[in-house]
Protein backbone atom coordinates (compact mmCIF):
# COMPACT_ATOMS: atom_id res chain seq x y z
CA UNK A 1 0.00 0.00 0.00
CA UNK A 2 3.12 2.45 0.33
CA UNK A 3 4.19 1.96 -2.81
CA UNK A 4 0.76 2.91 -4.34
CA UNK A 5 0.87 5.71 -1.86
CA UNK A 6 4.52 6.88 -3.34
CA UNK A 7 3.80 6.02 -7.04
CA UNK A 8 0.41 8.64 -6.58
CA UNK A 9 2.77 10.96 -5.52
CA UNK A 10 5.02 11.07 -7.65
CA UNK A 11 2.84 11.31 -10.82
CA UNK A 12 1.08 13.93 -8.96
CA UNK A 13 4.13 16.00 -8.81
CA UNK A 14 5.17 15.40 -12.17
CA UNK A 15 1.30 16.40 -13.35
CA UNK A 16 2.32 19.41 -11.30
CA UNK A 17 5.04 19.89 -13.03
CA UNK A 18 3.90 19.97 -16.57
CA UNK A 19 1.05 22.67 -15.26
CA UNK A 20 3.99 24.53 -14.28
CA UNK A 21 5.39 24.86 -17.24
CA UNK A 22 2.39 24.85 -19.19
CA UNK A 23 1.35 28.58 -16.92
CA UNK A 24 4.75 30.16 -17.63
CA UNK A 25 5.65 29.41 -21.26
CA UNK A 26 2.34 29.13 -23.07
CA UNK A 27 1.44 32.34 -25.44
CA UNK A 28 -2.07 32.89 -24.72
CA UNK A 29 -4.32 33.60 -21.86
CA UNK A 30 -7.34 30.87 -22.72
CA UNK A 31 -3.99 28.38 -23.25
CA UNK A 32 -2.45 28.96 -20.01
CA UNK A 33 -5.93 28.32 -18.20
CA UNK A 34 -6.12 25.38 -20.58
CA UNK A 35 -2.84 23.45 -18.96
CA UNK A 36 -3.47 24.76 -15.64
CA UNK A 37 -6.99 23.77 -15.53
CA UNK A 38 -6.02 19.89 -16.38
CA UNK A 39 -3.17 19.57 -15.07
CA UNK A 40 -3.35 20.95 -11.51
CA UNK A 41 -6.82 19.15 -11.21
CA UNK A 42 -5.36 15.72 -12.11
CA UNK A 43 -2.60 16.61 -9.89
CA UNK A 44 -4.33 17.37 -6.80
CA UNK A 45 -6.78 14.49 -7.16
CA UNK A 46 -3.41 12.03 -7.46
CA UNK A 47 -1.39 13.47 -4.50
CA UNK A 48 -4.84 13.53 -2.00
CA UNK A 49 -5.57 10.19 -3.00
CA UNK A 50 -1.96 9.04 -2.90
CA UNK A 51 -1.93 10.33 0.73
CA UNK A 52 -5.62 9.15 1.87
CA UNK A 53 -4.06 5.73 0.77
CA UNK A 54 -0.93 6.08 3.03
CA UNK A 55 -2.99 7.60 6.18
CA UNK A 56 -5.44 4.95 6.60
CA UNK A 57 -3.10 2.20 6.83
CA UNK A 58 -3.24 1.15 10.15
CA UNK A 59 -7.12 0.15 9.94
CA UNK A 60 -8.70 1.90 13.14
CA UNK A 61 -11.76 3.76 13.29
CA UNK A 62 -10.15 7.49 13.73
CA UNK A 63 -7.72 6.41 10.17
CA UNK A 64 -10.66 5.48 8.22
CA UNK A 65 -12.54 9.03 9.03
CA UNK A 66 -9.01 10.98 8.30
CA UNK A 67 -9.39 8.52 4.87
CA UNK A 68 -12.97 9.37 4.19
CA UNK A 69 -12.32 13.36 4.76
CA UNK A 70 -9.51 13.26 2.57
CA UNK A 71 -11.42 11.69 -0.01
CA UNK A 72 -14.23 14.44 0.53
CA UNK A 73 -11.41 16.68 -0.58
CA UNK A 74 -10.87 14.46 -3.38
CA UNK A 75 -14.54 15.32 -4.62
CA UNK A 76 -14.62 18.57 -3.74
CA UNK A 77 -11.55 19.19 -6.22
CA UNK A 78 -12.57 17.48 -8.62
CA UNK A 79 -16.33 19.27 -8.91
CA UNK A 80 -14.85 22.80 -7.97
CA UNK A 81 -11.63 23.35 -9.88
CA UNK A 82 -13.39 22.85 -13.45
CA UNK A 83 -15.95 24.98 -12.44
CA UNK A 84 -13.55 28.12 -11.57
CA UNK A 85 -11.62 27.40 -14.84
CA UNK A 86 -14.88 27.58 -17.08
CA UNK A 87 -15.89 30.94 -14.93
CA UNK A 88 -12.26 32.02 -15.69
CA UNK A 89 -12.73 31.60 -19.45
CA UNK A 90 -16.42 32.23 -19.34
CA UNK A 91 -15.41 35.55 -17.81
CA UNK A 92 -12.60 36.42 -20.73
CA UNK A 93 -15.27 35.61 -23.66
CA UNK A 94 -17.68 37.72 -22.25
CA UNK A 95 -15.13 40.31 -21.60
CA UNK A 96 -14.31 40.48 -25.11
CA UNK A 97 -10.77 39.00 -24.78
CA UNK A 98 -9.55 38.14 -27.89
CA UNK A 99 -8.25 34.46 -28.45
CA UNK A 100 -4.56 34.14 -29.95
CA UNK A 101 -3.72 33.05 -33.65
CA UNK A 102 -0.77 32.86 -35.46
CA UNK A 103 -1.77 35.50 -37.85
CA UNK A 104 0.85 38.82 -37.13
CA UNK A 105 -0.93 40.85 -34.32
CA UNK A 106 -0.33 44.03 -36.24
CA UNK A 107 -2.33 43.51 -39.37
CA UNK A 108 -5.32 43.45 -37.04
CA UNK A 109 -4.47 46.63 -35.41
CA UNK B 1 8.70 7.76 4.63
CA UNK B 2 8.63 11.96 6.26
CA UNK B 3 11.95 11.98 4.11
CA UNK B 4 9.79 11.79 1.31
CA UNK B 5 6.90 14.01 2.00
CA UNK B 6 9.54 16.86 2.83
CA UNK B 7 10.84 16.82 -0.39
CA UNK B 8 6.94 16.65 -1.97
CA UNK B 9 6.50 19.44 0.42
CA UNK B 10 9.87 21.26 -1.25
CA UNK B 11 9.08 21.13 -4.67
CA UNK B 12 5.61 22.42 -4.24
CA UNK B 13 7.07 25.02 -2.68
CA UNK B 14 9.66 25.88 -5.72
CA UNK B 15 6.18 25.29 -8.20
CA UNK B 16 4.55 27.30 -6.36
CA UNK B 17 7.23 30.30 -6.48
CA UNK B 18 7.32 29.41 -10.59
CA UNK B 19 3.41 30.10 -10.46
CA UNK B 20 3.72 33.39 -8.19
CA UNK B 21 5.60 34.89 -11.52
CA UNK B 22 2.47 34.81 -13.25
CA UNK B 23 0.64 35.75 -10.78
CA UNK B 24 2.87 38.98 -10.16
CA UNK B 25 4.02 39.88 -13.69
CA UNK B 26 0.68 38.07 -15.75
CA UNK B 27 -0.46 40.83 -19.02
CA UNK B 28 -3.72 40.59 -18.01
CA UNK B 29 -6.01 40.03 -14.90
CA UNK B 30 -7.45 36.61 -16.14
CA UNK B 31 -3.48 35.55 -15.76
CA UNK B 32 -3.47 36.85 -12.56
CA UNK B 33 -6.50 35.25 -11.28
CA UNK B 34 -5.40 31.77 -12.89
CA UNK B 35 -1.95 32.21 -11.29
CA UNK B 36 -3.61 32.71 -7.76
CA UNK B 37 -5.92 29.52 -8.15
CA UNK B 38 -3.14 27.59 -9.29
CA UNK B 39 -1.13 28.85 -6.15
CA UNK B 40 -4.19 27.53 -3.80
CA UNK B 41 -4.59 24.39 -5.36
CA UNK B 42 -0.93 23.61 -4.75
CA UNK B 43 -1.89 25.01 -1.10
CA UNK B 44 -4.41 22.75 -0.42
CA UNK B 45 -2.25 19.72 -1.12
CA UNK B 46 0.33 21.31 0.42
CA UNK B 47 -1.59 21.63 3.55
CA UNK B 48 -2.33 17.83 3.76
CA UNK B 49 1.44 17.22 3.15
CA UNK B 50 1.99 19.70 6.19
CA UNK B 51 -0.01 17.77 8.19
CA UNK B 52 0.98 14.53 7.56
CA UNK B 53 4.91 15.73 8.53
CA UNK B 54 3.29 16.79 11.95
CA UNK B 55 1.49 13.62 12.56
CA UNK B 56 -1.99 16.12 13.30
CA UNK B 57 -3.60 15.11 9.82
CA UNK B 58 -7.45 15.04 11.72
CA UNK B 59 -6.51 19.49 12.28
CA UNK B 60 -4.79 20.10 9.11
CA UNK B 61 -7.46 18.46 7.00
CA UNK B 62 -10.26 20.98 8.11
CA UNK B 63 -7.64 23.88 7.41
CA UNK B 64 -7.18 22.46 3.93
CA UNK B 65 -10.75 21.76 2.96
CA UNK B 66 -11.57 25.52 4.22
CA UNK B 67 -8.88 26.59 1.88
CA UNK B 68 -10.03 24.98 -1.15
CA UNK B 69 -13.48 26.20 -0.58
CA UNK B 70 -12.23 29.73 -0.55
CA UNK B 71 -10.02 29.72 -3.06
CA UNK B 72 -13.04 28.40 -5.24
CA UNK B 73 -15.16 31.15 -3.69
CA UNK B 74 -12.82 33.82 -4.31
CA UNK B 75 -12.19 32.73 -8.24
CA UNK B 76 -15.87 32.36 -8.91
CA UNK B 77 -16.48 35.99 -7.34
CA UNK B 78 -13.79 37.40 -8.90
CA UNK B 79 -14.35 36.22 -12.52
CA UNK B 80 -18.23 37.43 -11.78
CA UNK B 81 -17.33 40.72 -11.31
CA UNK B 82 -14.51 41.11 -13.93
CA UNK B 83 -16.58 39.81 -16.86
CA UNK B 84 -19.04 43.23 -16.53
CA UNK B 85 -16.05 45.43 -17.70
CA UNK B 86 -14.21 45.67 -20.78
CA UNK B 87 -10.97 46.24 -19.67
CA UNK B 88 -10.42 43.04 -18.82
CA UNK B 89 -7.78 42.56 -21.55
CA UNK B 90 -5.75 45.61 -21.08
CA UNK B 91 -2.72 45.92 -19.00
CA UNK B 92 -4.49 48.12 -15.50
Amino acid sequence: MTWIAVFFLVTGLVFFTGGCVGILRLPDCYTRLHAAGKLDTLGGLMMVSGLALYSILPLTLESVLVGIKLMLIVVFIFLSSPTATHAMVDAGIRAGLEPWSKEKPEETS
Amino acid sequence: MQILFFACAVFLIVLMLLTLYRAAFGPTILDRMMGANAVGSKTVVLLVLVGLIYERLDMFLDIALAYALLNFLAVLTASRYFQKRRGLSEEP
